[in-house]
């Protein structure tokens, strides 16, 4: 179950963590708890899962290139061929989909080239042909997902 | 411009800041600089928009969010940047990009992320994307993931930089 203070960390510190010699003492003050209740707050978060980490979100492409994969693959075959997929470095994420192309990737290397290599090596691998859907524009203003907590 | 210290900045907070009072501290020990030199590149990186955020990020599935349908639509070129912008601008629109079409396998070139707890709220979702795009929209449909295989932070695969 999330308490109070996890909803209010949740919601209030997707954006804007502060950059300070003792942040979570910040939030707390801002918050009106300790730093160590700050502290143990966010460790339960990630610890369960519910955040993902604290940190910087890099926009696609702004280091590195980067595609989204589609591969259509049999439904007996796809786990298989999702390990053999995710074992690869490069792969940032790997989402089984409902569709006729149904599992879809997304790579991330250093330089074309580089992901030129990756590419290459998952269709030897799998014998299936990778779909690139590069990202050609971002329209996305990113302010953080307002989240309703209400039955969390 | 990125240097090699912004590089060996984000690669090492990419997993998380540590849960510790002074996490910058413990990065700038790691990296061999001052705690104030790591906070000043973060802040720099995020002015130029080389980070978008710094925050917690949450795990939408987890937080109660089973619904998350990738929607794509088939936009005609001339319209898709205007299109696209309008999308993105809805607040339940997590991630909103252009990509090329692959004919005939796959016609689509605008990708809008959805999240919502119930079937119905991701549909009504969708019907206000498919609102907006009114007449512009040739063709559209719904993927929803059916199983993370995997997800982690940004990496490349490969060191970010060569010592």
């Amino acid at each position: 179950m999330l308490s109070p203070l996890h909803k209010q960390l949740l919601n209030d510190y997707q954006r804007d963590f502060p950059l300070s010699s003792r942040p979570y003492q910040d939030i707390a003050d801002t918050l009106g708890v300790t730093e160590a209740e700050v502290l143990s707050a966010f460790t339960e978060l990630n610890a369960d899962g519910f955040i993902s980490r604290i940190g910087p979100v890099i926009p696609p492409n702004h280091i590195g290139v980067s595609t989204l994969v589609a591969m259509s693959v049999p439904e007996a075959q796809l786990q298989v061929v999702a390990d053999k997929i995710s074992a690869h470095p490069e792969v940032n994420h790997n989402y089984e989909r409902e569709h006729q192309l149904n599992l879809w990737f997304v790579l991330i290397a250093t330089d074309a080239e580089h992901l030129r290599q990756v590419i290459e090596a998952i269709e030897l691998e799998t014998s299936y042909p990778a779909i690139q859907l590069p990202l050609l524009d971002d329209f996305f203003i990113d302010l953080g997902f307002k989240l309703d907590l209400n039955n969390a | 411009m990125l240097d090699d210290t912004d590089r060996k900045i984000i690669q090492a907070t990419q997993s998380g800041l540590p849960l510790t009072p002074q996490p910058y501290h413990l990065i700038a020990d790691q990296l061999g600089i001052t705690a104030e030199e790591v906070m000043r590149r973060l802040s720099a990186m995020q002015n130029s928009g080389i980070i978008r955020r710094i925050g917690a990020v949450p795990n939408h599935y987890k937080l109660g969010y089973r619904f998350n349908g990738m929607t794509v639509w088939n936009i005609p070129d001339e319209f898709i940047d205007e299109l696209g912008q309008q999308v993105g601008q809805l607040d339940f629109v997590s991630h909103c990009y252009r990509r090329p079409r692959h004919l005939p396998a796959w016609p689509y070139n605008l990708f809008a992320m959805v999240h919502g707890k119930t079937q119905q709220e991701a549909e009504q979702q969708i019907q206000q994307i498919s609102e907006l795009l009114g007449g512009y929209n040739l063709g559209c449909d719904v993927l929803y993931s059916t199983k993370i295989l995997k997800k982690t932070g940004f990496r490349t695969g490969k060191p970010p930089v060569t010592d």
